[in-house]
Formats: structure tokens, C-alpha cells, sequence
């Protein structure tokens, strides 16, 4: 157990962890140049192009230390965002030590320090890292001074790496050796072990990753997993080097997978402690607390027969994703699908296109909207996740929304852009502190609802890409906030239906009109489009009805060209949503819900 | 209203017609918007063109005497009137002509002087087509015609004092640089060089025309609303003049429709002959190649130089009948697939917005310019046997 070093790497997109990992790995053998795919730890591949980590996954290293002693090190990956911050305490929860690894250009952000103090809270030991060290722009001294008065320490301690070109990282390994205290447990007490990940394989069924903190898992073991009171046999344990390699035991402070054979995902609940059957542990690990969803969205598949389909991509995605939950919902509009709640908009984003893109499917998004929260004149208080399951207001005593804590670090030129843009959002500025001359971290409180519509884009815009940003929910509080209608042809359309503050109604239902206006194509009828708050039309428009829709004449006898041309045509009208008479094409619906609601 | 039953036995009767279409492919130059089968500056071939058709009309298995032969383009004024005159002959000795037989011949105005005339009177020519297009010298230049309103003017005397009993104009409205004044006063001309027959159609942006190009580049192309009026005008202009319209496109004085394209409304057969023709005979659907030289080398080898052939038959029909027949001021008979409209969600639609109609046993569309929504209904009506 002395010679085992368990450690996360915590780094902002894009500063160079996989990078990192690749080297760590073929530094100590694991792989060899030669069949090393680029950035072995991502694995999906939508992970690779947005170049974050989702799933925590760990790789076992064998190092050669300069003590002359072999040593195990668990590499155990965290995932780089913001939305996946309870995915990163879970990680760090099997750990003793981090490496914090900023970037040497662009210095430590929000993500970087959110994550850094998750792991400091966790009690791991950091270990502060710049790398890009080759890159022209680099400017490590700055980085190290920041890093400095962030995790205190002194700036000479800061190591200096470039993952790149395998700069510093035996220096790297060295350190990771001398300052990650070994695991602690007891190998002779009954076996614990945490499992802090896991995912469904479509050939092995659940695979478990676990931290060995107490005793042994021998192969063949019987299990008992103590929250669930779930019995199975250890058909299979190993390690992840990064091959899959089966052992025949794990032992205490060590990191591996579990095979039981189980194939239902639901059955294995991330956060509990397994123990043998034989020699039982009496107390459980400190687990997790399940991850609450931020963040709603109505899900429609464009053709309702795809209704069932859907549910069973969300099923199989569930056996990867715990976090994902749903709903049936349905909408007078859309038909039936599903209310989706995502931990965050890049989650969000995420489960949509692998729904798409890995599921086959076509769907239809409706605006992501925030958990509402409503006492009733009659004192029972409610949740609304979707704008149509708001009472209306002669029902409602109170009406409350959520608000996070947002930390963003730019350089301090721009202190005044994200200023002016988190006033208009309804931020407060709760703290400002100086990294250096040139870098600030704000703190704001700021409503999840002006967080979740396009508030990152638009501070990268701002902050020309500079500032980063991290947000944690804090408290709800009471705002003055409306639900804006949209009727086509007089009739609601519930899936355009959204809740905004009071003071940004009119320009979100103008804007909406507007863009309705023109991507409704011109029917048979004038279609009137109205935006409403409650009974009063804030805004309309009208689609002017067709005038004409014939074609000149039968060319030369050309019957069967004129007919395939309109049944064409006839085709293209399938793909329209009927709305009561009104036709909506599905980019309408796409394109409308990009109408921000709190910008205005 | 309902349609006047002469005019509906008119419609209806033409339906049992005998056709022949012969495609004169040749033109001088190609106008920027038309993309029918046609090849420009190929006169060279002429001669063995018109040999070529003759020689697929002794392909044609025999049938009953023609009531209609129309000669369309391209141009058919660019060949010899000896040409279109063999065809007519060769026709005649396959099939024979019915009694009244209509022969018409599109011509460019500038292609007809009277000694022309004269000479498609001879050769049995009983109505004429002349590709007027417009009489504004700015609209003309823009659809790259190359006549003048004089032109026009001089070829409906020619033809009119050669004696041939019937003259029609094309017309071709909502070109950009046309006007609402310039329209009316196209029509106004129309009426007073005293056509009989009034064709108007709306200046389509097709695929692949020098048009499109034109309007992909961001040229300006044709406003629908602006075409919309302006059909309006050219159905007041010319109901006060006189003539009836009988299909969305076609006015005539009473006794001038083209019976040729009444037939093909009502799904009447024709025969085809030529590059690109289309046929319809005996429930099939068919077209010849559209290359000239394919056409010529499958002919001269003793083939048939068809391309395609569809055969339409049960509910198909149904609905293409509906289709051709709602083009029609007369409408349609309702029969199995007008009432399957009438039950369904879109005709409930259609009829509410009073843009289709029932009158006794036949389906009519009230709002003429709306005449595809209606049809595109037809056609998604879901498929019975």
C-alpha cells in the first residue's frame, strides 16, 4: 500500500490533460508510442470533439521511481465542466492527491478554481502544475504567482511542464511519488470498497469502478453492496492499464473495475459501499448525494412514432448517465415526449446530439427552463419544470426562481464589459478579487434562468473568449416573473410558452413574433401571431394568407413531372407540425427557442 | 355559381378526343427562362429531325383518326412548312384526321409574314399559337425574345388574311422589369389585335435556366403576390372583353378553346411524337428521349425512342384525373376521389376557406390561383385500391 499513489489531474478544457495523460502513460510504459491512439482516456466521440471528459475512467501506471522503488499509480480522470461537478467530487472522493494543471498562456479559470477547491474541500493534496510551457504566448511566471494566491504556497514550487513534448513530467511522476500520502485502510479489516463510477458495457453488462479502501476482493467473491442490500458474485476484477487486465484479487488503496454480472444499471447505485458476504464491513464509505437537475427540456421526437424509441434511448443513455432524468410530457403542439431534466446546458447539449446522433433520432427541443418554485394561495408549495405547469397568478402567493453562485476570472480589462452584461442579466456582485494586476475573479448572484440561456457565449463574446466561468446553485428567491404565451391563429402553442422576469416580457414576445413571422411560410389563411401575458397581447404579427399557389401550366403534356413536383411538395408539408390549422415548420420551433428571453 | 353545361360538355366530351403532339425542337436561341426540350442553333439536322419523326409515326401502332395535332417547340415556325406539312401527310396516312380536325402550329411572331401564312393554310393548319410573350419592347427584351409588338401585330394579320380560322397568344406575365401599366396595356393589345384565344402565364423560375442562375446570383426573380395581381388583371381584362376562361392559363371567345389542351384536362389520350414528347394512350404515360442525338440514332436504327413509360391506373388515375380536371373553370366530376377529398381534413380546410366548392356532382376550385393547394390535397389523399 506504500508504494500506491491515487490521483486526479483537474484542468480547464482544453489546458491539456489528455495530453497529459498520454504522456504520463507512455512516460511509464503503459503504452507504447507506436499504438498510442492521441488522448487515450476519452473514449466517446463526443468527447473528443468538444475535447472534455464526461465519464471518470482510471488507468493503472507502473512507475520506476528514482528511489529505486516501483510504484502503482492510479491516474483517475475527471471531467472538465462545470455541469459534471458532482462526476469530479466523486472522482476526487477515490483519490489523496491532485495535480492541478493550468494552462501557461491562459492562466487558471473559473473551472480550474471551482474544481481545485472541490479537491482542496476533499482534503487531497494539490499539486500545482503549468503546462504548455513551449508555447510562445507562455508566461509561467505570471500562471505560477496566480496559482500561488489561489491555493497558497510558494510560486517556486509550481512545476513547470509541457505535455507536448514530455517537458518536466518525469519531474512530474517524481513529485506525484513524493507529496500523494500512499492510501490509508486496512488491508485486515473486511473488505470496503467504493465504487465511484460506473457504465454499462453492451458485452459485459455493468462495469464498476471501485477504490479499495479496507481488505481484499478476490475474484469470485460473493458481494454484498450495502446501500442497495444487492448480492452478486465478483465474476470478473481488474485493472485498466488502460487495456482491460483481469486480476485475480484487488487490495486495499487499490483501483480497478468489478464485473458481477448484473445488467441492469438502475441495480448499481454509484456512491455505495461493497462488501463481502462472508465478512461483512458494519459501516458503510461516506457516499454521494444524488445530483439534482438544473436544468428542463421538453424532448419531442419530430415524428410522434418515435415516441417509443425514445424512451429507450433515454433508457440505454440512463445506464451510462444516473444523472439523467425524465417525465413524460405532453404537448397540444409537439405530441408526446418527455420533460428532461440535465444537470446544465452543456449536458443538455450533450444527451441531444448522442440521442441524435448515436440514437438515430429526430427531435425537437423546447427552451430550457429552470426549476420554478410556487407557494400556492392555499400554502402548498410546488415545483414547475415546464412554463405550461404554471398556476396562474390569482393561484399563486409566491413565485420563486433559482440562484447560483457564478465565479468568473478574466483579465481585468474587461471587468466593465461583465459588469454591464451581469446587470443586465439581474446579477448582484457579491466579491472581486485581484489574482494579479491583470486577472480579477468576480462573484456573483445571479437567477440559473438568465445562467442557462446563452449567458456563457455571450461573456465569451464580450470578454473576447477570455473570461471562464463556474456556477454552484445557492438559494431561490422571490422575483417578479410572468409567463409569456404565444398563439398562433389564436391558439397557445405550449411548446413556445416561456417564464421571464416581468421586465424583459415585451421584448422576448416581440422578438419572438418577429422571428415566427418569418419562418412560418405562408398558408391558405392569414395566421395571426400574438405573444401574451395572461390575457393582454403584448406583441403581434400576421403571415399574410398566400396568394397564389398554381403552377403555370402542364408543360407540353408533362403530367407525371407536374404530379412527382407536387407530391413532392406534398412531402415537404409532412415534415411541418400541425398546430391547430396552422402549419409550423420544425425549424421554426429549433429556431424560435434560440429567441433569448432574458436579453432584452 | 355554377359552370354553364355547354361548357361542361365541351370540357367533358374532350376527353375522348384522339391527339397527336409533335415537338419541334429547334429555336434560334434559348430564352433565359425556359427549360423545355429544345436545342438551339441545330438547324443543320433539320431535315433528318423531320425524317426522324415521320419514320416514328410508322412506329406508332395504328389508331383512330386524329381530332387534334399540335406542333410545339421550341419553335415550330424555324422549320419549313414542306416539313410540318410531311408530318401532317404522314399522320393522316397513319391514322387518318377526323372531320374538323384541329391543327395548330406555335410560331414566333417574328417567323410569320403573309406569304408564310398562306403556306400553313395549304398545308391544313387550322389555329395558330404565336409566342407573343409581351407587347412592352422593355418585358420582351428581358425574356430575350427578339420580336417587337409590330411583329405581333403584323403576324395575327398575316394569319388572318391567309385565312386561318384561328389565332392565340402567349403571354407571359411578372417579369421584374414589367409594370402593372404595362401589363394591362399588353392585354389591351391582346384583345384589340383581336386574338381568339388568350394564353397567360405566370413567369416560373425553373431549375437550371438561365433565370435561376440569374436569380441565384441575386438577380430579382418573380413576386408571387405581384404575379397574383396581375393574373387577377388578366382575368378582368379579358372577361370584359369577352373571352372565357376555361382553365387557370387559357381564355378564349366562345367556340376558341383549344381543343387539344381541353383533352388534356379531361385525361384524354395523345400521341407523341419527337425529342421529349409526351404521350398518354391506353392508360400509359409515356416520353420519348430528350437528347437530340439519342433521339435521332434510336430512331434511325428502327427503336422506339422512348425513355420512360408509366402506366396509371385505379386510384392513381382517380387522383390524376382530379388533378388535371380541377385546373378547369368547369371543375371536375366529384366521383370516388372528390368525395374522399371533401371527407378529408384538408378539403374540410379547403372548402371552409372557400377555396374549393361543391356544385351538384362536381368538384370546382372558387379561387383559381390557389388551385395547386388544392391539388396537393388530392394527391396526400391516402392510397385505396
Amino acid at each position: 500500500m506504500s508504494r500506491i499513489r491515487n490521483f486526479s489531474v483537474i484542468a480547464h478544457i482544453d489546458h491539456g490533460k489528455s495530453t497529459l495523460a498520454d504522456r504520463l502513460m507512455e512516460t511509464t510504459g503503459a503504452v507504447t508510442g507506436r499504438d498510442m491512439r492521441d488522448q487515450l482516456l476519452d473514449s466517446m466521440d463526443l468527447e473528443r470533439e468538444r475535447g472534455i471528459t464526461i465519464k471518470a475512467q482510471s488507468v493503472r501506471l507502473a512507475y520506476q521511481a528514482l528511489d529505486g522503488h516501483s510504484y502503482t499509480l492510479n491516474l483517475i480522470d475527471t471531467p472538465g465542466h462545470v455541469d459534471f461537478s458532482y462526476e469530479v467530487s466523486r472522482s476526487l472522493a477515490a483519490c489523496e492527491g491532485a495535480v492541478l494543471l493550468v494552462d501557461a498562456a491562459q492562466g487558471a479559470q473559473a473551472q480550474t478554481l471551482a474544481n481545485a477547491y472541490l479537491a482542496i474541500e476533499a482534503g487531497l493534496e494539490i499539486i500545482p502544475v503549468i503546462n504548455k510551457i513551449d508555447l510562445p504566448a507562455a508566461d509561467p511566471d505570471r500562471v505560477a504567482a496566480e496559482i500561488a494566491s489561489i491555493v497558497g504556497g510558494d510560486p517556486d514550487d509550481v512545476l513547470r511542464v509541457s505535455a507536448k513534448t514530455g517537458a518536466g513530467v518525469d519531474a512530474l511522476l517524481e513529485r506525484i511519488v513524493a507529496q500523494v500520502p500512499p492510501p490509508g485502510g486496512d488491508p485486515d479489516q473486511p473488505l470496503r470498497a467504493l465504487v465511484f463510477d460506473s457504465y454499462f458495457d453492451t458485452y459485459r453488462g455493468v462495469v464498476c469502478s471501485i477504490r479499495l479502501v479496507d481488505g481484499r476482493l478476490d475474484t469470485g467473491e460473493q458481494l454484498l453492496f450495502m446501500a442497495t442490500g444487492e448480492r452478486h458474485p465478483a465474476n470478473e476484477v481488474g485493472v485498466i492499464t488502460p487495456r482491460i487486465k483481469p486480476v485475480p484479487a484487488l487490495e486495499a488503496g487499490e483501483v480497478g473495475y468489478l464485473i458481477t454480472g448484473v445488467k441492469d444499471i438502475g441495480r448499481i447505485r454509484v456512491g455505495d459501499t461493497v462488501t463481502t458476504t462472508a465478512r461483512p464491513a458494519t459501516t458503510a464509505l461516506a457516499g454521494y448525494d444524488v445530483p439534482k437537475p438544473m436544468v428542463f427540456s421538453g424532448l419531442f421526437p419530430s415524428d410522434g412514432d418515435d415516441f417509443e424509441r425514445l424512451r429507450e434511448a433515454l433508457e440505454k443513455l440512463k445506464l451510462n448517465d444516473a444523472s439523467l432524468l425524465w417525465e413524460p410530457e405532453t404537448s397540444r403542439a409537439l405530441g408526446f415526449g418527455f420533460r428532461v431534466g440535465f444537470l446544465g446546458l452543456l449536458h443538455m447539449e450533450i444527451v441531444r446530439e448522442r440521442l441524435e446522433r448515436e440514437y438515430d433520432l429526430d427531435l425537437v427541443a423546447t427552451a430550457p427552463s429552470v426549476a420554478y418554485r410556487v407557494t400556492l394561495t392555499d400554502g402548498t408549495v410546488k415545483e414547475i419544470r415546464s412554463p405550461q405547469d404554471l398556476p396562474e397568478a390569482t393561484a399563486r402567493e409566491v413565485l420563486e426562481e433559482p440562484y447560483v453562485r457564478a465565479m468568473i476570472i478574466a483579465p481585468s480589462e474587461y471587468v466593465g464589459a461583465i459588469m454591464e452584461l451581469v446587470q443586465t442579466r439581474r446579477g448582484e456582485m457579491t466579491h472581486m478579487h485581484y489574482l494579479s494586476t491583470e486577472r480579477v475573479e468576480l462573484t456573483y448572484q445571479l437567477p440559473l434562468a438568465e445562467v442557462v440561456f446563452d449567458f456563457f457565449d455571450t461573456l465569451k463574446s464580450r470578454t473576447r473568449g477570455y473570461a471562464s466561468l463556474d456556477y454552484e446553485p445557492s438559494d431561490y428567491r422571490v422575483s417578479d416573473l410572468v409567463k409569456v404565451d404565444i398563439l398562433l391563429a389564436g391558439q397557445p402553442v405550449d411548446a413556445f410558452s416561456t417564464i421571464t422576469h416581468k421586465d424583459k416580457a415585451y421584448g422576448y414576445g416581440k422578438a419572438m413574433v418577429e422571428r415566427l413571422r418569418e419562418l412560418i411560410p405562408r398558408q391558405l389563411f392569414d395566421v395571426p401571431i400574438q405573444a401574451a401575458v395572461g390575457a393582454r397581447i403584448i406583441s403581434r404579427e400576421t403571415v399574410k394568407a398566400r396568394r397564389k399557389d398554381v403552377l403555370a401550366k402542364c408543360y407540353g403534356g408533362d403530367i407525371s413531372r407536374k404530379r412527382k413536383l407536387l407530391e413532392r411538395q406534398k412531402e415537404g408539408k409532412r415534415r411541418m407540425k400541425m398546430v391547430g390549422s396552422v402549419e409550423v415548420p420544425q425549424e421554426a420551433f429549433i429556431a424560435a427557442l434560440r429567441v433569448d428571453p432574458t436579453e432584452r | 355559381m355554377k359552370p354553364a353545361p355547354t361548357a361542361v360538355a365541351l370540357a367533358e366530351a374532350a376527353g375522348r378526343l384522339a391527339g397527336a403532339y409533335v415537338h419541334i425542337p429547334f429555336c434560334a436561341r434559348l430564352c433565359p427562362y425556359c427549360d423545355f426540350a429544345v436545342v438551339p442553333d441545330r438547324l443543320d439536322v433539320a431535315d433528318r429531325y423531320i425524317a426522324a419523326v415521320a419514320a416514328e409515326v410508322g412506329m406508332e401502332p395504328v389508331w383512330r383518326p386524329l381530332d387534334t395535332v399540335f406542333f410545339g417547340g421550341g419553335t415550330p415556325s424555324q422549320v419549313s412548312v414542306g416539313s410540318l406539312s410531311s408530318i401532317v401527310d404522314a399522320l393522316a396516312g397513319r391514322f387518318g384526321l377526323a372531320d374538323g380536325v384541329e391543327v395548330t402550329v406555335e410560331a414566333n411572331p417574328e417567323d410569320v409574314d403573309l406569304s408564310y401564312a398562306h403556306r400553313l393554310k395549304v398545308a391544313g393548319i387550322t389555329r395558330v399559337s404565336l409566342g407573343a410573350q409581351s407587347f412592352d419592347p422593355v418585358v420582351l427584351a428581358s425574356l430575350g425574345r427578339r420580336h417587337d409588338r409590330t411583329d405581333i401585330i403584323r403576324a395575327v394579320e398575316a394569319i388572318r388574311a391567309a385565312g386561318i380560322g384561328s389565332v392565340s397568344l402567349d403571354l407571359i406575365f411578372g417579369d421584374p422589369t414589367e409594370t402593372d401599366s404595362s401589363w394591362a396595356s399588353t392585354l389591351h393589345e391582346a384583345v384589340t389585335v383581336g386574338a381568339d384565344h388568350v394564353s397567360t402565364y405566370a413567369l416560373t423560375v425553373e431549375p437550371g435556366t438561365e433565370l435561376s442562375r440569374l436569380v441565384r446570383a441575386g438577380g430579382s426573380g418573380p413576386d408571387d403576390d405581384v404575379q397574383a395581381a396581375r393574373w387577377e388583371t388578366a382575368d378582368r381584362t379579358l372577361s370584359a372583353a369577352g373571352y372565357v376562361r376555361y382553365e387557370v392559363s387559357n381564355a378564349a371567345r366562345p367556340g376558341h378553346e383549344s381543343r387539344h389542351n381541353l383533352s388534356t384536362w379531361a385525361q384524354g389520350e395523345y400521341l407523341a411524337f419527337g425529342m421529349g414528347a409526351h404521350g398518354h394512350r391506353s392508360g400509359v404515360r409515356r416520353r420519348n428521349l430528350r437528347r437530340l442525338d439519342a433521339y435521332l440514332e434510336a430512331v434511325e436504327l428502327g427503336r422506339r425512342p422512348e425513355a420512360a413509360s408509366d402506366s396509371v391506373g385505379g386510384w392513381d388515375a382517380e387522383l390524376e384525373r382530379l388533378m388535371l380536371g380541377l385546373r378547369r373553370t368547369v371543375g371536375v366530376i366529384k366521383g370516388v376521389g372528390g368525395a374522399a377529398l371533401m371527407a378529408s381534413a384538408d378539403g374540410i380546410r379547403l372548402a371552409t376557406a372557400e377555396i374549393v366548392d361543391e356544385v351538384d356532382d362536381r368538384l370546382v376550385v372558387r379561387d383559381p390561383l390557389r388551385t395547386d393547394s388544392v391539388i396537393r390535397a388530392v394527391l396526400a389523399l391516402p392510397a385505396r385500391s
